[in-house]
């Protein structure tokens, strides 16, 4: 351990909820994306999943709007170092999504891709059993543009450059093949509580 | 009928240049020592903090690393910082720091730092905002967001490279403006509180813009923007309606 002279830090709160390197970022809400924030209405949104399944299908708002409805209220984490406990994200669970699409047994990985073109890949199994969503409100109110809005993805189970912004389409592999950040030296998965931040970890 | 998904899966939209420069795994996953050396005030609130980094494999204008301070009983913050030097000064690498009231990391570096003492990094990290001095860049900045703009300008300079280049800073006043002995005829200075007599106040504008992309060089800008999320918003914005295509704009936020 490499003890930095006089570092004393904030005074220490046990939290169980706190992954190992990050902070408690409370009413904070930092934006990190590295693209420009792109004008999107509902009206110009479209969810498409494809690749290794049996029914590839697109939504429009009102098509994904109509299925049935589910929220997450838990905590998300930030690679950069900031948690934030307690939010509420509405949307729909993936799992809705795969029911009509049908993955194929040989689906394996899954890129996610925004309306801006950026990527993230994640193993399918992170994306089903009611752990991912894409969501539309937070907190009861239509999400910010410059946190996803009209619609992101949201995986909150990994570090947060996996849930996509401005999510426009899943398509399902069969094996996986790095996305934006990892291409850029970030971690295949991202677990906050394994701490996988960069590549190497 | 199945699609099947072609072998390298390419995004159906423009955004999302690919990273031009791969990141070192090994470097980027290892905690290296480094030594404060040096303590230089920049502005009431900004300070450059030297740091000798003896296995430090080099970085490239833009870049930014993780850097981590250890309390006594094993307690560990971690944030991170842009590189403000250019890659060329072997061995050492220069943070720029704003005092961030009751931070628990800046306030250490502006309270607490001296000459000795060792702190944790590790990188550099993300290929994403780096310039490589190979294309005209572009870079606006805001507060703390000119550190790793000023790492490219130091590059241009260090390098007399010939690739036009162009910055354009806002700060409050003179008197908060990072750098500001250092900047040349590249850079032009917005005030948005205070300004010297005959500079107007305001925010950064559209007419500050408009000429920097009326003097396109052959093949465009590439932009770099870097800031509070509040300035990267708008000096996106500025630039998208200034006619500066989406996918040669970079962003770095602070948060
Ligand atoms: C890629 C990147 C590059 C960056 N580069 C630079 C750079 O070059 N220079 C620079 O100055 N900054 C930079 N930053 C910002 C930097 O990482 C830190 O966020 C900044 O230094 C503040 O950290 P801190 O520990 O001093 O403040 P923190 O302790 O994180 O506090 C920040 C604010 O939150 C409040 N706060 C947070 N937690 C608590 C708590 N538990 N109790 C009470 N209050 C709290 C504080 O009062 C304060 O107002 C960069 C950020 C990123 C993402």
């Amino acid at each position: 351990m490499n003890v930095t002279r006089g570092f004393t830090g904030r005074p220490r709160v046990d939290n169980p909820g706190l992954p190992p390197g990050q902070y408690d970022a409370r009413d904070d809400w930092p934006v990190l994306s590295a693209e420009v924030t792109p004008d999107l209405a509902p009206a110009d949104w479209s969810f498409r999943i494809d690749g290794l399944v049996e029914r590839p299908h697109t939504w429009d708002w009102d098509a994904a709007r109509a299925l049935p409805g589910s929220s997450y209220e838990g905590d998300i984490h930030c690679v950069t170092g900031w948690s934030k406990f307690g939010v509420r994200f509405g949307g729909v669970s993936l799992d809705a999504f795969f029911h009509v699409v049908r993955p194929h047994g040989s689906a394996t990985h899954a890129i996610a891709y925004s309306h801006t073109g950026y990527t993230a890949n994640l193993p399918l199994a992170d994306l089903v059993g009611g752990r991912a969503w894409i969501a539309w409100e937070y907190d009861g109110r239509p999400l910010a543009p410059e946190h996803g809005g009209p619609a992101r993805l949201l995986v909150p189970h990994l570090y947060f450059w996996k849930s996509a912004k401005w999510i426009a389409g899943i398509t399902l592999l069969d094996h996986d093949e790095p996305g934006f950040w990892e291409r850029n030296g970030y971690h295949e998965r991202g677990n906050p509580w394994e701490e996988q931040r960069y590549s190497g970890d | 009928m199945t699609e099947t998904p072609a072998k390298a899966f390419t995004p159906p939209t423009r955004f999302a240049v690919p990273g031009r420069i791969p990141v070192a795994d090994q470097t980027a996953a290892l905690w290296q020592t480094a030594t404060l050396t040096e303590i230089r005030r920049e502005t009431p609130h900004a300070a450059t903090f030297r740091l000798a980094v003896p296995g430090w494999t080099g970085h490239l204008p833009g870049q930014h690393l993780m850097l981590r301070l250890t309390a006594a009983d094993g307690y560990a913050a971690q944030r991170h910082y842009s590189i403000a030097s250019a890659p060329d000064d072997s061995g050492h690498i220069e943070l720029t720091l704003d005092h961030v009231p009751d931070g628990e990391v800046s306030g250490w570096f502006h309270t607490v730092a001296r000459p000795g003492d060792t702190v944790e990094v590790r990188g550099p990290l993300s290929g994403f905002f780096a310039w490589a001095g190979d294309r005209p860049a572009l870079l606006l900045g805001a507060g703390s967001g000119v550190v790793p703009l000023m790492s490219m300008v130091r590059h241009h300079r260090a390098r007399d490279l010939a690739v036009p280049l162009r910055m354009l800073v806002s700060a409050r006043g003179p008197e908060e403006l990072i750098y500001a002995r250092e900047l040349g005829t590249e850079t032009t200075a917005v005030f948005t509180r205070s300004a010297p007599t005959g500079v107007p106040v305001g925010r950064m504008a559209a007419a500050h813009v408009a000429p920097l992309l009326a003097e396109q060089p052959p093949n465009g800008w590439e932009a770099y923007v870097c800031g509070s999320n509040g300035f990267a918003e708008h000096a996106s914005r500025l630039l998208v309606e200034a006619g500066q295509p989406v996918e040669r704009i970079r962003i770095e936020r602070f948060g």
